[in-house]
């Protein structure tokens, strides 16, 4: 299970972390939005920089322990309440992650549409055998994921911060063919629905005129 | 039904622009000030009379929610919080305001704001929403670079500041504490009540904290009129909600509809019908995954709205109607949700801790039917365990889905017993 | 006050106080695991469920739930012991229920309330957690898998301790509480964690398998590692002392202890001088009483007084002293000393060396300046109450000298005595805040008297709390930290030279021909003169046993009944948990044994008697457990130049907490814990 690993620190480990200028460009704004005294409020934000600087850096979207440490003292906390932090969050990867992280939502209303064929054919295209892991290319790691909502549009895949909707398991093969092609399809409904609206075009909100342009 | 004139959120499927422009001609944004010149006590009073009850799933009335404010500054600042970590399965309703009508949502957190006294908000958007977190902020930009929002918002004379702050994947930090606890940079994990955040609440200050909807209707309510939206849906159940249909129907979607619709039309109306015909309906869970399943022949005539749904043993909650037809596996469907809670449990305390592990690991079970008879009695009694036992409602929410399939579906629980008994009797035999 | 009812009885209770409380006002006792009422609430266990009628008809976690006036509580009903019940049964279905082997086996708060709430079947049948042991150092064991996550240990190092270090990581069933990273935890506090977990997950590293509770014999005690005299328990099995754990009082220690206080104890079993031995030839040899006696006597012979010198170290019972001074006195002496560190004090007032303002009064100060001191080193107890203090808030902390953390905000504003010329010029604008605060605190350390300007630091750190206000009728905010546990009874008792006598440099100095050293192990045994006769009386062959001419085997401060002043003034007595090794006997009995032989017989043949003639010498001995706190109404400073002070800085006090005494460096435990936390850090600073 991904959360399994949650407790030890791992044994890849960085020995030091340093926020680069990108990064501390991003945390000058996060700390602003907090009163001051209050800039413990911006450890969520600044694990997300962390996660997305070794992104930029390493190509692995994670967290390093070293990088909990520098934010303790960046935002003047104990380390142990960013660990806490950063192991009570799904979404912080406290071990190297793949080029791209799969993230297939299995839970009822996604199950119900058949996530159990995206999970399926997201093993057969990547070689990997269960949650959690990680390609023996380092390309892809899968992860199951809880309720990702937006049920209306089930089963879904979320790819890194992207949601591919609509997903079954030829679709899902051919986003994964895609990625490894190194194209990033457009992320939505994978079968052309106008977003949450019934297929097939919305049924309500036809006399609403309007003389601006669609958004999706 | 309802008509087209009385939907609020008229770009809900993002088919024109969400931004500032688009916002406005769709009437957002329309006479802000004038809103605000009423005054505080009057803009509560028509939220009170509007009989708006908050979307977030407890339905608890948001006028009367916005009352318990202190009425004076004191030296600690009041603050509003949307709650925007939309995670309860089933519900994908405040996606859509973000992405496709932000700009309401953001005029409904000045109005609020400034109704209770707050100078500042902050929207605890759920990490997984990182586009959507995105569009909104990108929103949030652009009313402060048109002065709606900011110093002397809107022209009002009152100074407003609005943060986007986003969650990491967290299901509990939908819980009001929960959120509070983690947008002060700690785990999510709900704090005792008493204090109540109205007196005790972000960084120790007064805070409210409201559903996306919530918030996003307030400005139309204010515009249009109380009267107006306490004339949609019925007594006690005033108004438009989101509903989002998932599951088995030919036709998923998000839709604005009556409270009080009947499920029934809800279905066939708006999401094309029960895949295979309304006869081949098993079950509907009506709002979210946290309310008691409900089986079809109640499905054929029970109304949405909050009192009828309580009246059936279930609830309203989110209005996010997950159908399932009779292909389903009820107790695997269950079972999942029961694995839901138990990873969602924040561990704080005891029986939701390890209860939502003993029921996951029992209903894992059921489904295989390697269980004895006896043990859906025993299931029924952790449920109860759990219940009404534990600081927040998580514990509540992973017993009653568990509670609603063993008061209606328990033979089934049963013939799976005996089916793997029977299994294993022949397995035995050969 | 509230009035709430209880199980039909009607009681009293402070505002703010929550329905648990009010149900133990009742005389009802209601189980709790997280509950802790030195710590935060955290209301997370919910083992102590109630009915409360006109809530809603639920149980509620009656210590997160404050009471309400004619709040009508039921601890005893159906619904309520089903929803213990139900607690109970979730706590144990992942608890290994391994108690055979459990260290905490016969004093478990779940083992107790699992015989009331749990179940004789399990119910249980799917497969139990395990989890993984957790290193912490040198002193707390883990074993995880028991750990019930009520979070006691957590809020304990981050509210007492003021090290954050524990923390539970990850979430729901796999939530684990730990440290994280594997490290050894930083607190001087830490085996207070053993005692605060109420089941066998923190137990004691050293204490590890060694007995069961129903085996020992229980003594009161008195702490005597740091001048606090925090109340301890001796657990005691047959001739050897196996734990000590901290006894209740909330004027001094509350409920926690120092861990040098509670594991250095295997140091009483190691290196003990168990007989007495005598010089001959250059070497020491085993000897009997009656021979060492006579060696001294022999000395003795014809030596005027003024040849002859006493000091008395650092862990010396007060009767002890008594009896020395009272022999010294016999012969003639007036070369007393008791300050081994060479601190320079004014005795002609009690409140020129105490800590008047009180432990419990730290909780009452608005302000706080430290001077010279590290209490986090030198008292950790009494470190945690000013943490307690400013965890409140509202209460600015300063200090002079070597920087350190002491667990709370600290502004270091200054590092040497000028400083305090600063202050008292109103230059340095800590002097404001504490003008303007109603109750300024000023701790002064015992090591910052101990140099050559010790009296003029005296005097200025005086003349300071009169010029900001510390000092009134109502409110004495002047303290002396001591670091000895001896020194305030010493000094009370007098054991200073006299009007004619020497000191504790011309003792060693070679200035007299025979020196008698009480259990002073803490002074530079080299410079004692070279035909200077040493008598070493004490429990360790440490410094002094290794100089001395002949060694007279005392007893520890667990072998007798005996009396402490600690650094409020507060005398307080211990007893005896066992009898000192082999031929070892009880000091003062040692001295009236001794006197007998010369001749010059104490005027006191047992223990009452001599107690009679202490009280006698001074008051605070017939106020036994008592720390009267007086105002202040004569601001007269003692008797040193408060602007005769040097621009040396102030040193770092205590460079190893955890090796301070003869008995710490005898211990293994403590040998440990210097290896994990101090000599890495001497070798980082290298």
């Amino acid at each position: 299970m991904a959360d399994s690993s949650a407790h030890d620190a791992g044994e890849a480990q960085p020995t030091s972390f340093s926020f680069d200028d990108e990064s501390n460009a991003e945390i000058a704004v996060i700390v602003a939005k907090y009163p001051a005294g209050k800039q413990a409020s911006g450890v969520i934000p600044l694990l997300y920089v962390v996660q997305k600087q070794m992104k930029r850096q390493t190509g692995s979207a994670w967290v390093p322990r070293v990088a909990m440490d520098e934010i303790g003292r960046v935002l003047d906390m104990p380390p142990i309440r960013v660990y806490e932090v950063a192991t009570f969050y799904l979404m912080f990867n406290t071990k190297p992650v793949g080029t791209f992280h799969l993230q297939v939502c299995t839970t009822t209303p996604c199950w119900l549409r058949g996530s159990d064929d995206v999970v399926a054919a997201c093993k057969s295209e990547t070689g990997i055998t269960g949650f959690g892991e990680t390609s023996a290319d380092g390309v892809f790691t899968m992860t199951e994921v809880e309720c990702l909502g937006a049920c209306v549009n089930a089963p879904i895949l979320q790819v890194d911060d992207d949601f591919y909707e609509d997903m079954d398991a030829e679709s899902t093969k051919t986003l994964l063919a895609a990625l490894r092609r190194g194209e990033r399809p457009k992320p939505g409904s994978v079968i052309g629905r106008q977003t949450s609206a019934p297929v097939g075009g919305p049924a309500t909100l036809t006399n609403i005129g309007s003389n601006t342009q669609g958004g999706d | 039904m309802l008509t087209d004139k009385d939907r609020i959120f008229t770009n809900l499927y993002g088919m024109h622009d969400a931004g500032l422009a688009g916002a406005r001609a769709r009437g957002d944004w329309d006479g802000t000030a004038a809103i605000l010149a009423r005054g505080r006590d009057a803009i509560i009073d028509e939220m009170k009379a509007s009989g708006l009850r908050g979307r977030g799933g407890a339905g608890f009335p948001t006028g009367l929610k916005w009352s318990f404010m202190p009425k004076d500054i004191g030296e600690r600042p009041h603050y509003l919080v949307v709650n925007a970590d939309e995670s309860e399965p089933g519900t994908c309703k405040d996606r859509d305001i973000i992405r496709h009508d932000p700009h309401k949502l953001i005029e409904g957190c000045l109005i609020a704001s400034f109704a209770m006294g707050a100078h500042a908000c902050y929207i605890y958007i759920r990490g997984e929403f990182a586009n959507e977190a995105k569009r909104l902020q990108a929103a949030v930009d652009e009313a402060y670079a048109a002065g709606l929002i900011g110093k002397n918002a809107s022209g009002s004379g009152w100074d407003f500041d609005l943060y986007v702050h986003r969650g990491a994947g967290a299901y509990i930090c939908g819980e009001e504490t929960a959120l509070i606890e983690s947008l002060e940079g700690k785990k999510g994990m709900p704090r005792l009540k008493p204090p109540f955040p109205a007196a005790v609440g972000l960084y120790g200050c007064p805070t409210t904290v409201n559903n996306v909807e919530s918030i996003a209707v307030a400005p139309t309510i204010l515009r249009r009129g109380a009267s107006w939206f306490s004339g949609l849906g019925r007594p006690n159940n005033a108004g438009t909600k989101l509903f989002c249909i998932s599951g088995h129907v030919n036709k998923p979607c998000n839709v604005e509809e009556e409270l009080g619709i009947p499920l029934r039309e809800l279905i066939e109306k708006h999401a094309g019908g029960v895949r295979g015909g309304w006869d081949n309906l098993l079950a509907v869970i009506p709002g979210g995954s946290s309310v008691p399943m409900l089986p079809k022949v109640i499905c054929d005539d029970v109304l949405m709205d909050f009192d009828s749904l309580r009246a059936q043993r279930s609830g309203l909650g989110t209005a996010a109607v997950i159908v399932m037809d009779k292909s389903t596996d009820l107790i695997k469907a269950i079972a999942r949700l029961s694995q839901f809670y138990k990873h969602e449990s924040c561990g704080q305390c005891t029986p939701c801790r390890e209860g939502t592990g003993w029921m996951m690991r029992m209903m894992n079970r059921m489904v295989a039917g390697r269980a004895e008879l006896a043990e859906i009695d025993l299931l029924e009694r952790v449920t109860k365990q759990v219940e009404g036992h534990t600081i927040c409602a998580l514990g509540d929410a992973a017993a009653w889905p568990i509670q609603g399939l063993i008061r209606h579906f328990r033979p089934l629980m049963e013939e799976r017993i005996a089916a793997h008994k029977s299994r294993g009797v022949a397995m035995a035999a050969e | 006050m509230v009035k709430v009812v209880v199980d039909g009885i009607e009681v009293d209770v402070p505002p703010g106080s929550n329905v648990l409380q009010a149900c133990e006002a009742a005389g009802k006792e209601v189980p709790r695991f997280c509950y802790h009422e030195r710590l935060s609430v955290a209301g997370n266990c919910r083992m102590c469920l109630v009915e409360i009628e006109k809530a809603p008809p639920k149980p509620f976690a009656s210590c997160a739930y404050p009471v309400n006036e004619g709040m009508v509580v039921h601890t005893d009903t159906k619904m309520v012991r089903d929803a213990r019940r139900g607690v109970m049964e979730f706590l144990l279905i992942n608890h290994p229920l391994d108690c055979p082997i459990c260290d905490q086996g016969g004093e478990c708060d779940l083992q107790d309330q699992a015989v009331g709430y749990g179940s004789d079947v399990s119910r249980y049948e799917e497969n139990k957690r395990a989890v993984k042991d957790k290193y912490l150092g040198p002193l707390v064991k883990t074993v995880m898998t028991r750990c019930i996550h009520c979070t006691r240990c957590i809020r304990f190092s981050a509210e007492i301790a003021g090290t954050s270090e524990m923390g539970a990581t990850a979430r729901g069933e796999t939530m684990e509480v730990g440290t994280y990273v594997e490290k050894a935890l930083t607190s001087e506090l830490s085996g207070n964690l053993i005692d605060i977990c109420p089941v066998g997950a923190l137990t004691s590293k050293p204490y590890a398998f060694v007995a069961r509770p129903w085996e020992l014999k229980k003594t009161d005690s008195i702490d005597v590692f740091d001048a606090l005299g925090a109340n301890i328990r001796i657990d005691a099995r047959g001739p050897e002392v196996l734990r000590v754990l901290p006894r209740v009082n909330d004027d001094v220690n509350e409920e926690w202890l120092g861990d040098k206080s509670r594991f250095a104890i295997d140091g009483l079993k190691r290196r003990r001088l168990d007989t007495p031995w005598v010089r001959r030839n250059g070497k020491l040899e085993k000897a009997s009483w009656a021979d060492a006696f006579g060696a001294i006597a022999e000395k003795l012979h014809g030596l005027p007084g003024e040849k002859i010198g006493a000091v008395v170290g650092d862990l010396v019972d007060a009767e002890a002293i008594l009896a020395l001074k009272d022999l010294m006195g016999a012969l003639g002496s007036e070369n007393l000393d008791c300050r081994q560190d060479g601190a320079q004090v004014d005795r002609s007032r009690r409140d020129f060396y105490c800590f008047n303002s009180g432990v419990v009064g730290i909780e009452e100060a608005d302000a706080l300046l430290i001077i010279g001191s590290n209490p986090r080193r030198e008292s950790p107890v009494l470190n945690a109450r000013i943490k307690k203090r400013a965890n409140l808030g509202g209460f600015p902390v300063a200090a002079i000298g070597a920087t350190a953390d002491l667990t709370y905000p600290c502004t270091w504003i200054g590092i040497g005595p000028e400083t305090l010329t600063s202050l008292r010029t109103g230059s340095n604008a800590f002097a404001d805040v504490l003008k303007n605060a109603k109750k300024p605190m000023i701790i002064l350390g015992s090591s910052a008297l101990a140099r050559d300007d010790g009296a003029a630091v005296l005097a200025a750190a005086w003349a300071l709390a009169a010029s900001v206000g510390a000092l009134s009728q109502e409110w004495h905010g002047f303290n002396v930290l001591q670091q000895a546990a001896s020194r305030v009874g010493a000094l009370d008792l007098g054991f200073v030279p006299g009007a004619n006598g020497k000191g504790l440099g011309q003792m060693l100095g070679g200035e007299v021909d025979l020196l008698w050293l009480l259990g002073a192990d803490e002074l530079d045994t080299a410079k004692i003169g070279a035909s200077t006769f040493v008598v070493y009386q004490g429990h360790h062959g440490d410094r002094g046993a290794a100089r001395a001419d002949v060694i007279l085997p005392g007893a520890a401060y667990t072998e007798k009944n005996a009396t402490y002043v600690n650094t409020e003034g507060r005398a307080q007595r211990g007893f005896a948990a066992i009898f000192p090794p082999g031929e070892a006997r009880v000091d003062w009995r040692i001295l009236r044994a001794f006197s007998e032989q010369i001749g010059r017989t104490l005027p006191y043949n047992d223990l009452d008697q001599l107690r009679a003639h202490l009280e006698a010498a001074h008051p605070a001995f017939g106020r036994i457990d008592a720390a009267p706190r007086f105002g202040c109404s004569d601001l007269t400073g003692p008797s040193g130049n408060p602007d005769a002070v040097s621009a040396v800085k102030f040193a770092a006090t205590v460079a190893n907490y955890y090796q301070t005494d003869p008995i710490s460096r005898a211990s293994a435990t403590m040998q440990a814990c210097t290896d994990t936390y101090v000599r890495p850090v001497a070798q980082a600073a290298e």
